[in-house]
């Protein structure tokens, strides 16, 4: 079995600040490392490849500037098999429309030189851009099903060619989980709930150091340039922003549930909301 | 400050600083407070290849010397002192096998503690043989092709969990310091148990057990070093494991430096922040100054130790003579004077900045709901163990004076 996860490396840190002029996201100077969620999608994807065993194999995926070439190896380090480079000048400023097409057009590579990718597991979004897109958006182009906040792979059956084999996951609902069953090839996107991530081995880290990475630019994957990068994206960004602290309210204070309720209902009233 | 540093030995640093952060910083008052052995941790440096990075390849481990081994315990110790010396104790009990083992007894043992399968563990001490190791009173008695040994030994760290022991027992009480055998004995073995587990002031979840002997069997296989030749095997050992302890104090020393300063950056006291104020600032300048001295001084010497140990590894894989006597073919330079130094330093320094530590960060400093506290505690046995902080002195003193004396 081939399975294939997307990664992408943002900050290291969920306090990402915004440039207060441009509205954009301030990149430069900051540590980079793998996206916390991608982490969980790396893990998800080796215990896989541990529990099924025999010669599943598990790739990285990651569109980025050079220096993303770093989370790969990382993602190496942490037990994946593989890493693959989507770079080039002309990708920069992709929305998730375009940044899905692109690795779309990688997987379809890999798939076909490499070895037939019978699963793809994304994690649920990043921590800078936040919009999730890319899973549901990946599963789109490749016609793939998909499952999106998966909280566990019950079971995994794959006949190993890419074509055919089940697989039944766990979905976070707000109000309860539910159990799907889907065909592979499948996109998954999972949520941090999943799994605990481990710690880098010294092997690992040294076969990551050590591995030759293919680096892909558009002509590579084949894709004209009206595809790509700003030209490519649809989405116009408007303005990005830090929601401000909402400050104030009203804490209505009872001995019980039904106390506080009736003073809610009069507060309410008295506001003439009802 | 850069090292130099090789991308094996970052990568030590790296992965035991992600452990530390991830997973030992969440449960070490934990573990502290209930006195747990930290099992999960242990697991986590298997997982990781941290057990075998002094270990040669040829027994699954990294082929490093003591300096990989004092990156990781220097990294580990700035989350926990306790917690870090699972990995430290486990090396002191490799080290008689790794020096004085035959190839036999290295293919027996090493491979398992590379990997961290299992745990090993060391013990001289006993109720009356502290500082004076030549007072050993535990006897083992030659039988055939076994010894039967008696007695019991107190204070062994990493007690109970380890599998693999490297334990000095008296061959010969008429010959005293010549009668001192080193043997290793396998946790399981017939008339070898454990007796108390002892309560400590700090390293808490480090697990500190008494060994009993009655009548206890063990194979002519199991000696190490040859008979009587007990305290050259724990001379050598020592000389390589101090390292060890001092980056322990290293680590503990930049754990309590890094929590006190997070806090003293939000702590306001007359209308402005405690590290604004030049008292504290001179203290900060102090500690700053004395941990980083305490690393150069232990970077060199392990370093420099390491290019002749590596060599006699080396030289002993293919030669099947013991690494120790490699070693003395070698530059034939003892190392306790320069390692006995590194401890002294680097123990000494870690009392002074972990107190240092609680003082800057005043009441809060001093209760358990903050790691500062316990620093301090962990801080203390680096001045005791493997060598108190007086008898480095005379390792010290003892050696300059026979230095002066060849001359």
């Amino acid at each position: 079995m081939h399975i294939l996860t997307c990664i992408k490396q943002t900050p290291a840190t969920d306090n990402v600040q915004i440039d207060a002029v441009t509205g954009t996201l301030k990149r430069e100077g900051m540590a980079a490392a793998i996206n916390p969620f991608d982490e969980y999608a790396i893990e998800e994807a080796v215990r896989i490849k541990e529990r099924v065993g025999g010669d599943t194999k598990v790739s990285c995926l990651t569109m980025g500037p050079p220096q993303a070439e770093e989370a790969l190896r990382d993602a190496i380090a942490r037990g994946a098999d593989a890493g693959f480079h989507v770079c080039g000048r002309e990708f920069a400023g992709a929305d998730t429309w375009a940044t899905s097409y692109a690795l779309f057009k990688a997987i379809e590579k890999i798939s076909k030189e490499v070895s037939p990718v019978d699963l793809v597991i994304c994690g649920k979004q990043t921590n800078d851009g936040d919009t999730g897109h890319i899973g549901p958006g990946l599963a789109a182009w490749l016609t793939w099903p998909n499952v999106a906040y998966v909280r566990k792979v019950e079971d995994i059956k794959s006949n190993g060619t890419g074509q055919g084999g089940t697989i039944v996951v766990h979905r976070l609902m707000e109000d309860g989980i539910d159990v799907l069953e889907m065909d592979l090839p499948a996109v998954i996107a999972v949520i941090k709930e999943i799994n605990e991530p481990r710690v880098p081995s010294l092997k690992g880290k040294m076969a990551g150091k050590k591995a030759v990475i293919p680096r892909w630019d558009a002509a590579a994957l084949n894709i004209s340039l009206d595809h790509v990068g700003l030209k490519g994206s649809p989405t116009i960004v408007s303005k990005s922003f830090r929601p401000s602290m909402k400050t104030g309210g009203t804490r209505i204070e009872g001995n019980s549930p039904e106390e506080k309720a009736r003073k809610l209902v009069e507060k309410l009233k008295e506001l003439k909301v009802i | 400050m850069i090292y130099d540093l090789t991308d094996e030995q970052q990568s030590i640093i790296d992965i035991s600083r992600e452990i530390g952060e991830k997973k030992i910083k969440p449960i070490r008052m934990e573990y502290d407070e209930e006195e747990k052995f930290p099992w999960s941790i242990v697991e986590e440096l298997r997982k990781a290849d941290i057990f075998g990075v002094y270990i040669h390849p040829n027994y699954g481990g990294l082929g490093g010397g003591g300096f990989e081994l004092v990156l990781a315990v220097e990294e580990l110790s700035r989350f926990c002192g306790g917690i870090a010396l699972c990995l430290a104790a486990s090396a002191l009990g490799t080290f008689p096998i790794l020096l004085y083992g035959t190839p036999a007894q290295k293919k027996r043992w090493l491979p398992d503690l590379a990997s961290g399968k299992k745990l090993g563990a060391f013990c001289i001490t006993e109720p009356e043989a502290g500082s004076d190791a030549t007072a050993t009173k535990a006897t083992a008695k030659k039988d055939g092709d076994y010894y039967i040994l008696n007695g019991t030994k107190t204070f062994c760290s990493n007690g109970e969990a380890a599998e693999i022991y490297s334990l000095f027992f008296s061959t010969n009480p008429a010959r005293g310091a010549r009668g001192i055998t080193c043997f290793v004995v396998e946790k399981g073995t017939k008339g070898f148990g454990f007796g108390k587990k002892e309560t400590k002031m700090g390293i808490r979840a480090s697990s500190t057990y008494e060994l009993t002997f009655d009548n206890c069997r063990v194979h002519k296989d199991n000696l190490i070093g040859g008979e009587g030749k007990g305290l050259f095997v724990a001379q050598a050992t020592f000389d390589c494991s101090r390292p060890g302890v001092a980056s322990q104090a290293l680590g503990i020393a930049q754990g309590a430096f890094d929590e006190v300063l997070a806090y003293g950056r939000i702590r306001r006291q007359f209308g402005q922040n405690i590290l604004s104020f030049q008292s504290s600032q001179h203290m900060i300048a102090d500690m700053a100054t004395a941990i980083e001295a305490g690393r150069a001084l232990l970077y060199s010497v392990t370093k420099a130790m390491d290019k002749d140990l590596l060599a006699a590894v080396e030289a002993s894989e293919k030669s099947g003579a013991f690494v120790a006597d490699e070693l003395r073919k070698g530059s034939a330079k003892r190392w306790t004077k320069e390692s006995a130094m590194v401890k002294l330093y680097c123990a000494e320094m870690a009392m002074k900045v972990t107190t240092d530590c609680v003082q800057l960060a005043g009441g809060i400093g001093y209760m358990r709901d903050f790691p500062i506290e316990k620093y301090m505690r962990d801080a203390k046995i680096t001045q005791i163990y493997e060598g108190t902080s007086q008898i480095q002195r005379n390792e010290i003193g003892m050696t300059i004076t026979k230095e002066l004396a060849k001359k």
